[in-house]
Order: structure tokens, then sequence, then C-alpha cells
């Protein structure tokens, strides 16, 4: 294996070796680093051992085992019926898996009903309930508990406070805009100070400013708060936005588990690198595998791409190079042959312009395409690349990944 | 624009047009009957409404000139209309005070229109519940059965009532056939047999409203109560009863009111205990043929539903301005 990809832990600044168990504290500034997913020692709150749902013949949740460590913010990635719904019900209480376990702070959950576990959920759709106000949608869970008065109009005052709906107490749902809503429900769940709060594509029905401004709070709520939340969304952005560590899921399986730079920057599948992001993927044949690289023949007379190496391959295997366009740098000339850089030579066949990039769709000579994306730094009239232009596309040997499956 | 316009009021006036023709002027010439005297003739009142008479005379000067004559003819109906007013008189009401059989009826028919009301609030509500959350497959099949009854008429369906509720009835044979009774019961001619025939009679009109609020409600509310602590019970208790409210007014009206002038029912089942006012109106009517006093009870009847339909109204409005 290569030496490792230093990847930036959330919040923190510092640095941790991913793939380096036993790693999680000590970085070089010695600041200690949140990734109690390294550390063989660490308690995890949340534990999936080999769970299995089944809905008549079809696995919403397929043999699936996960570890969630106290205080991270874990997302759950997926496209639509992978099964992160059931997943979360199942922590919830509202559905029970039909193989295997789920323990939750050292207990097992079967037969525990969803009002006696200690975890909340923000419901898809909010849940508010339409018939009573604000301040007794908070005070719900609370008045459940048997709490005193006192205290639970103390507790309503702080969560209308942790999600700045001051004055509100006292209006119904319906008299709310969406954002206000959400905010409401993210104080109802909150309320009853959970070990671990569920959230449903809590920002699903915002619009983007609102998403974007929404998930930092979330993420500032949740390490003031310190509590455990899990996350489920199908917006890779968010995820990456908020969480400390993703789970992308297809079909009922997790397929990778990783913090969200590391899921990005070394995706294990196909499927993952084409999931988060955007990514060119070139079909070749490993042709040398060594300690830190590999080279991958892609195209018969051309020289061979020098890249990662992937110890799950050897000489002779099919295995797909992946790139992100961002990091294919795009020339007129034939840049300086540089040791381990890898030049491809195409016709510019397409351009698209979102105002800060530009994304030139290169045809490569054997008729493959490439992206390439570029910061637009200087205005676009003066733009030196145009349509049908020859172009060098390159990067460094170490800037893909090279992937098995 | 302006043919929208028209178009848009005309359609409103439908509305109040009939109101206009099938309550209100039937309304007015009850009230009118009420405040006139008993009489043995044809019809049975004095002094009798002329209204051939009214447009007769209006019609005379009209063939002279046209805007004083409008005005004399104006003036002749008020004239004739401060006749009546002068000759009202209120003895009918003060008759109702004065006989106990009236206001026990209207006490008894209350009560047993409130008894009805909630026995069929505890009969239907677990049916619309159920209902509503059957499988949307069987939804419209069981919607059916609870229709199902309308399609033979009320009348008969009552008198079949009669031959399961009498001493030698379908209930009695099927009793004393298992072994359960020596003697016969006798429930016919009793308010029991009333409240039988009220409760199966007027289940529909609770059931339907129930599950039409019901069924659009939100199930995820219910498991967000649970999420906050409620057992399955609880929640209902705290969510589904207080969402359905709607329903249950709606239901509690389409009941209750009929319920209080239900005349059929305790005609056909119940007995002389059975002092309900619907009766005492009917017995006013073609026994007595006491047409002013009939139109009187008829009168109070409707003052007295007025407070429920008012109260039943506002609830409406409030539901609207909550956006539900
Ligand atoms: N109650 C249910 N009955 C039958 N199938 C279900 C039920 N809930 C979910 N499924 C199925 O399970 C799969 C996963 O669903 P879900 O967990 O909701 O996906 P996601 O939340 O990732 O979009 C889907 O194929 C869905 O159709
Ligand atoms: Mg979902």
């Amino acid at each position: 294996m290569p030496e490792p990809p230093v990847i930036l832990a959330k919040g923190t600044g510092a640095a941790t070796a991913a793939g380096h168990a036993g790693t999680a504290s000590g970085g070089p500034g010695g600041a200690k680093v949140f990734a109690p997913w390294n550390d063989p020692d660490a308690k995890p709150l949340v534990e999936f051992r080999s769970v299995t749902k089944l809905f008549g013949e079809v696995a919403a949740v397929d043999d699936l085992s996960l570890k969630i460590y106290p205080r991270e913010f874990f997302a759950l990635l997926g496209p639509s019926g992978c099964g992160k719904t059931t997943l979360m019900r199942m922590l919830a209480g509202f559905e029970s898996p039909t193989h295997g376990e789920i323990w939750l702070d050292g207990k097992e959950l079967t037969g525990t009903p969803p009002n006696r576990r200690p975890v909340n959920m923000m419901f898809q759709a909010y849940a508010l309930f339409p018939h009573l106000s604000v301040a007794d949608n908070i005070a719900f869970g609370l008045r459940r508990d048997g709490l005193p008065k006192g205290e639970v109009a103390e507790r309503v005052e702080q969560m209308l406070a942790l999600v700045q709906l001051h004055g509100l107490a006292t209006r119904r749902p319906h008299q709310l805009s969406g954002g206000q809503r959400q905010r409401v429900a993210l104080a109802r769940s909150l309320a009853k100070r959970p070990k671990m709060l569920l959230l449903d594509e809590p920002l699903g029905a915002l619009d983007k400013k609102l998403r974007e401004q929404t998930q930092f709070e979330l993420v500032s709520i949740q390490e003031r708060l310190g509590t455990t939340f899990l996350i489920v969304t199908h917006d890779q952005d968010e995820a990456m936005t908020v969480a400390d560590r993703i789970a992308v899921m297809d079909q009922g399986r997790l397929v990778q588990v990783a913090p969200p730079a590391q899921i990005y920057e070394y995706p294990t599948s196909r499927y993952v690198a084409d999931f988060l992001g955007d990514v060119n993927l070139i079909e070749g044949r490993v042709a040398a595998m060594a300690a830190e690289n590999a080279r991958l023949t892609w195209c018969e007379g051309r020289p061979d791409f020098t890249c990662p190496a992937n110890p799950d391959l050897k000489p002779g295997d099919t295995a797909w190079f992946g790139i992100r366009p961002e990091k294919v740098a795009i020339d007129k000339d034939m840049p300086p042959d540089r040791p381990g850089q890898n030049a491809v030579e195409g016709t510019v066949w397409d351009i698209g312009y979102v105002g800060n990039l530009s994304t030139y769709h290169v045809k490569l000579d054997d008729g493959q395409m490439v992206r390439a994306q570029v910061a637009n730094r200087v205005h676009l009239a003066r733009r030196e690349i145009s349509w049908e232009d020859r172009v060098w596309l390159s990067w460094g040997k170490d800037d893909g990944v090279l992937l098995a499956r | 624009m302006r043919g929208g316009g028209w178009g848009r009021r005309t359609l409103i006036a439908i509305p109040y047009a009939w109101l206009l023709v099938l309550f209100l002027a039937p309304f007015l010439i009850v009230l009118r009957i009420s405040l006139s005297d008993f009489a043995i003739s044809q019809p049975p009142y004095s002094p009798v409404l002329d209204l051939p008479a009214c447009f007769g005379e209006a019609d005379l000067p009209a063939a002279e000139g046209e805007a004083p004559d409008l005005l004399s003819c104006l003036g002749g109906w008020a004239d004739q209309f401060w006749g009546l007013v002068e000759e009202w008189d209120f003895d009918n009401y003060i008759w109702l005070t004065q006989d106990n059989i009236y206001w026990l009826s209207y006490i008894t028919s209350l009560e047993i229109a409130a008894v009805s009301t909630l026995l069929i609030l505890l009969i239907g509500y677990p049916i619309a519940y159920g209902m509503a959350r059957a499988p949307k497959a069987w939804q419209p099949t069981l919607l059916m059965l609870v229709i199902l009854p309308f399609w033979t008429s009320f009348l008969i369906r009552v008198y079949a009532w009669i031959s399961i509720l009498k001493t030698e009835g379908l209930l009695n044979q099927f009793l004393q056939g298992i072994g359960l009774l020596d003697e016969p019961l006798v429930i016919l001619g009793t308010n029991t047999a009333v409240y039988i025939g009220i409760v199966y009679s007027y289940l529909p009109f609770m059931v339907l409203p129930l599950y039409a609020t019901l069924v659009k409600m939100d199930e995820s509310l219910l498991e967000a109560a649970q999420d906050l602590g409620c057992t399955r019970f609880t929640a209902f208790w705290l969510v589904t009863i207080p969402l359905s409210i709607p329903g249950i007014v709606a239901g509690s009206m389409l009941v209750f009111i009929p319920a209080v002038g239900e005349f059929v029912v305790p005609d056909l089942l119940g007995g002389s205990e059975t002092l309900m006012i619907g009766r005492t109106l009917w017995t006013e009517f073609f026994g007595n043929r006491d047409w002013p006093v009939a139109s009187a009870v008829a009168i109070i009847l409707l003052l007295v539903l007025v407070v429920p339909i008012v109260l039943f109204q506002r609830h409406q409005d409030r539901a609207q301005e909550a956006g539900r």
C-alpha cells in the first residue's frame, strides 16, 4: 500500500492517517483529532450487526453491519430506494429487523417499542402536530416523560433559543414558513435530549440557499450539544458539508464508510466515485503493480498511465482509472515531460460554462471522453481554448485512483 | 368580465333562492299560523292568510297611472300587513308553558337524541377508524357496506326492527332457543327500542364524516407521537382524537339534529312512555287538529335546534381558518 493519503478531520484542521488504526489522537499539532472509528478501544453508541430487513421478497436492508460512535455526525447517503429510511426506522423502532441485531449503548433493542428508545427522530415531512402550538409541540415529549411544569417551560425556552424561534411559541404549525417548521421539528426532536438524533432528509423541503445555511446551523447545534446525529440524505453536498463520516449505500448494502474527504478523494469503487461528485472513468488493464504506483494500459499504442497502486489488483486484471475533472489540467501545448506525469491529447468537443467554472469535454483520439474542469479566472471573452482545438490533458501520478470494481 | 360576474352571481343566487322558497317561505307560513287562533273551520285557524285578496286588490289601480299607483299599492299591502300584526297573539306559546306534556317532550327528545348521539359516536368511531386503517383496496367495499342500508326505505327498515324486537320476535326466539332466557324480553314499546332504532338508523351519518377525517390523517403524526414517548393508546388519545374533532362535530350534528325531531322511530318502536316532540307534534296536528299549537311547537323546536347549528357553524369557521 502506498503512503496513505492525508485526510483532514472535520472541525479540527489537524490531520490523521486514514487506514491506520489507532492513530486517532496526537496529530502533528498535538490537537486531538475526532476519529473514534480508528480507535479499536472506542465504544460505539450504535451497532448494527448483520441486519437484514425483508419486505416480502425484497431486501430493503441486506446483511448490513455498522458502528456509529458517540458525538459523531454520521450521514447515510444513497439514491432513493436504497434502504436509508428503513435502516433509520429500524433504529427508531418503527420496523424490526428480519435478521440481525441492533445495539444501542450496550443494549440490544429488539422488542423495545419506539417510545422507550433513547433516540428521537425528525421526520421527513416534519410531522408537526397541527392542533398544537409551537411550544406545545416542543413540550409534547417532555410532558410524556412527566417533567414538572417549570422544567418543561424552561426546556421549551432553551429549545426555542437554540433554533432561533423566539416569539413564535404560540403560533400553530400552519402559520409558519417551511424553514420555521423545520426548526420546530428539530427543536421538538432535541427537547428530550436523546442519545441520538435521527434526521430523515431534514432539509429536503427547503430551497437551496436556506438549505445551505441550515446545514451549517445543524453542524453548529450538533457540536454545541454533543448529541450523536444520524442524517439520511440523497444530496451528496449535504452529506459532505455536515458529516464526520459518510456511509454510501446501494441496494441495502454499505459500499463505503469513510470521512467526506477520504470518500471523495479515495473512493473504493466506481459506484462511490460516480455517486459523489463528477469523475472520469477510463477502463484498462493493469500492466504493472508496485508498492506505490501501478501502470495501467488503457489504449494500445499510447503510453500507460502511472497511477496509485491498489493492493486488490495484480497485473493482467481489468481495472478502472478514475480522476476528478478538477484535477485534470488542460493546455494547448504539450506539457513538459516530468516523471510520473500523465498526458493525453484530444479535441475539445464541448464546453460547459456555469459562471465560476468551465468544464471542457475533450474527445481523446480513441473516442473516449474526458472532462477537465477549470476555474474561470479570466473573462470568458479572453478564454484561450475553444471548440475543436487540439489540447493536452495532464495530471500527476497520485491525482487519481485505480479501482478494481 | 361582466358576463363572468353575472354567471357567478346567478350561481350564488341559486342556493339562496332555494332557501327562500323551500325554507324561509314555509317557515314564515308556519310562524304566521302559530300566531293565529284555533278555529273550527277549513283551514282550522283564524284569521286566514288571504293571499289572492292581497294581490287582487293591488292589481286594480295598476291600469290608470304609474308612480302614485305603485305607492298606493304598497300602502295597501302595508295596511294589510299591520292588520295581521295587530291580530297576532301569543296564546299558543303561553299555552305551551302551561301543559307539562310539551316541555317534557322537548326534554325527553333532547335527552334521547343526546344519548343516542353519544352511543352512535362510541359505536361509529371504531367502525370509521377500522375502515380508515383497512387496506386501501378494501376501503371502497367497506364504504359501500355502510351505505348499503340506504337502498331500502327507512320506514321498511324500522318496521323490520319490530319483527326482531317484539316478544315473539327473532331476538327473543334466538335467546330462548339457546337457553339464555326463560321469559321473553320486553323491548318493543320501550325507550330501549327507540335507542336501538335511532342508533341503527343514524349510524352511517356518523361513520361517513368520521371516516373522511380519519382517512386523510397523516400516519407519521402517530409515529412522531410514539417517538416522543407515547404508547399506541396515548398517541391515539392525544393525536388521533383531537385531529378527528371536525369529523366528530360534523357527525354528531348530522345525528343529533334530526334525532331530536324524530317521529317514525318513537312512533313505531316506542311506547306510550316515549314522549318525543315529533310524536307530540303529530298528535297535536292530526289528532287534535290544532294547527296553531302544532305550529308553535314546531317553531320552538326550531329555535332549540338553532343553538347547536350555530355552534356547529362557528366550529366549521374556525376549522377553516386553521387551514384544515
Ligand atoms: N413498508 C414497506 N413495505 C414494502 N416495501 C417497503 C416498505 N418500506 C420500504 N419498502 C421498500 O424498501 C426499499 C427501501 O426503501 P427506503 O428505505 O424507503 O429507501 P430510501 O429511504 O433510501 O429512499 C424500497 O424498495 C421500498 O420500496
Ligand atoms: Mg427515504
